[in-house]
């Protein structure tokens, strides 16, 4: 549904300080997009602002499908995956439980799920709660949702910081699929994606 | 409807793991109703007297209890970034996470408050009133301190704060309830009581859902 992300002469204000104005950004089907800046410069913010938590100041952000303009609200239901330093996980419910509900709730069915959990090397960790799980287990969890519930565009902050080298390779194969298939990626990163992106940079 | 669904029996399975909701609820609520005839004369006319009443305070204070869980546990990991991404409505995950907390926690107590009430001394006869009364007062409790909840997210000691500002709005029905059961117990006509505790409720029902989804979009924001 989702096919192109435009962001006009955005401003965001948190607090007394305004993180950045006049920002613009266009990105189509199959484009990944990194934002980096140094701390505090409004990435999340910027985020979180396309996902529709955070109302700018001044400017729009605007969504397109196949056949035109998108209302936004309708476009971020169904079409935006937003995956934040937290995991969203219950630390004492188990991992499968954790993972079916939020496949489910973003749209995705049990098969999917499991299928997703194979492939980021999860199904053995599927029966411990999420609270024995480490840093790096909890996000690949989190990660699954992406894969197994499709939705066009996500946006990302800091997805990999807690993945190791072989798991970050893993994840760049998977963002590179979902590319191919026409998805969007916008991902605040420190490091760079291991898929092919474009960077912008905030706060320069 | 399915995921909304959803969201309910996550709710409920929440309430259950962790801390056993519904037990500690009939538990406080036990408790509360026994320290009153322990602070005062406890011959049975007296306690006969105020045992409705007693039984609809304790229903009040342990309906606060697992208030602050309700929106803050989702709002600390993250996941509530997840349920007001949709696809349902901000405000019927919110309706429908109420009637979770109604379910897990109001029910058993809408079970336990004529137990309580009989053993204060009202008279058995009372027992069904007490139950529906205070199973659609439940209700409304529910809705009004998820309101409390949704409110006070992000605030350092929300329990207290909740309290504070629930607690003043459970006073009508508390007057409502304990007042069809007064005039029941005196053989008057306790059916106005009745139908303006309903009304409470369902007005409960229909606008709470918005404040508390505009809440937490002010928490998230």
């Amino acid at each position: 549904m989702i096919v192109s992300l435009g962001v006009q002469g955005l401003a965001v204000r948190r607090g007394e300080r305004r993180l950045f104005e006049d920002f613009n950004l266009a990105a189509a089907a199959g484009e990944a997009i990194t934002l980096t800046g140094p701390n505090g410069a409004g990435k999340t913010s910027l985020l979180r602002a396309i996902a529709g938590f955070i109302r700018p100041e001044t400017g729009a952000i605007t969504f397109a499908g196949a056949d035109g303009a998108l209302e936004p609200e309708e476009a971020r239901r169904g079409g935006v995956h937003l995956l934040g330093h937290q995991d969203a996980l219950k630390s004492n419910r188990t991992a499968r439980d954790e993972l079916l509900f939020q496949v489910r709730w973003t749209g995705g069915d049990e098969a999917a799920a499991l299928a997703a959990a194979e492939t980021l090397g999860l199904a053995r960790l599927l029966g411990l709660a999420v609270r024995h799980l480490s840093a790096g287990q909890r996000r690949r969890l989190a990660l699954a949702r992406l894969l197994a519930s499709p939705r066009p565009l996500w946006l990302l902050d800091e997805p990999l910081a807690p993945l190791d080298a072989q798991n970050r390779a893993l994840f760049g194969e998977l963002m590179a699929a979902h590319l191919a298939g026409g998805g969007l990626v916008v991902a605040a990163v420190h490091d760079p994606l291991p898929v092919a992106a474009r960077g912008v940079e905030l706060g320069a | 409807m399915s995921a909304l669904w959803l969201i309910f029996r996550r709710e409920l399975a929440l309430a259950w793991s962790g801390g056993g909701g519904p037990l500690l609820a009939i538990g406080f609520y036990a408790a509360v109703a026994t320290l009153v005839p322990l602070s005062t004369d406890p011959s049975t006319h007296n306690l006969a007297a105020v045992a409705t009443g007693v039984a609809w305070v304790a229903l009040a204070l342990a309906s606060l209890l697992s208030l602050e869980r309700m929106f803050e546990r989702d709002f600390e990991d993250g996941a509530l970034d997840l349920l007001m991404l949709g696809p349902p409505s901000g405000e019927a995950v919110a309706a429908a996470k109420c009637l979770a907390h109604w379910t897990a926690a109001g029910a058993p107590l809408a079970l336990a408050a004529p137990l309580a009430a009989i053993a204060l001394g009202a008279p058995p006869a009372l027992a069904p009133l007490i139950f529906i009364t205070a199973a659609i007062g439940g209700v409304a409790f529910a809705f009004v301190g998820g309101t409390g909840a949704a409110l006070a997210l992000g605030s350092r000691r929300g329990g207290l704060i909740i309290a504070v500002i629930v607690l003043p709005l459970l006073s009508p029905p508390v007057i409502l309830g304990g007042g069809a059961l007064t005039a029941f117990a005196a053989g008057l006509s306790w059916q106005t009581g009745l139908l303006l505790l309903s009304a409470y409720t369902l007005g409960a029902a229909a606008l709470c859902p918005f404040f508390m989804a505009a809440a937490c979009r002010n928490a998230l924001s």
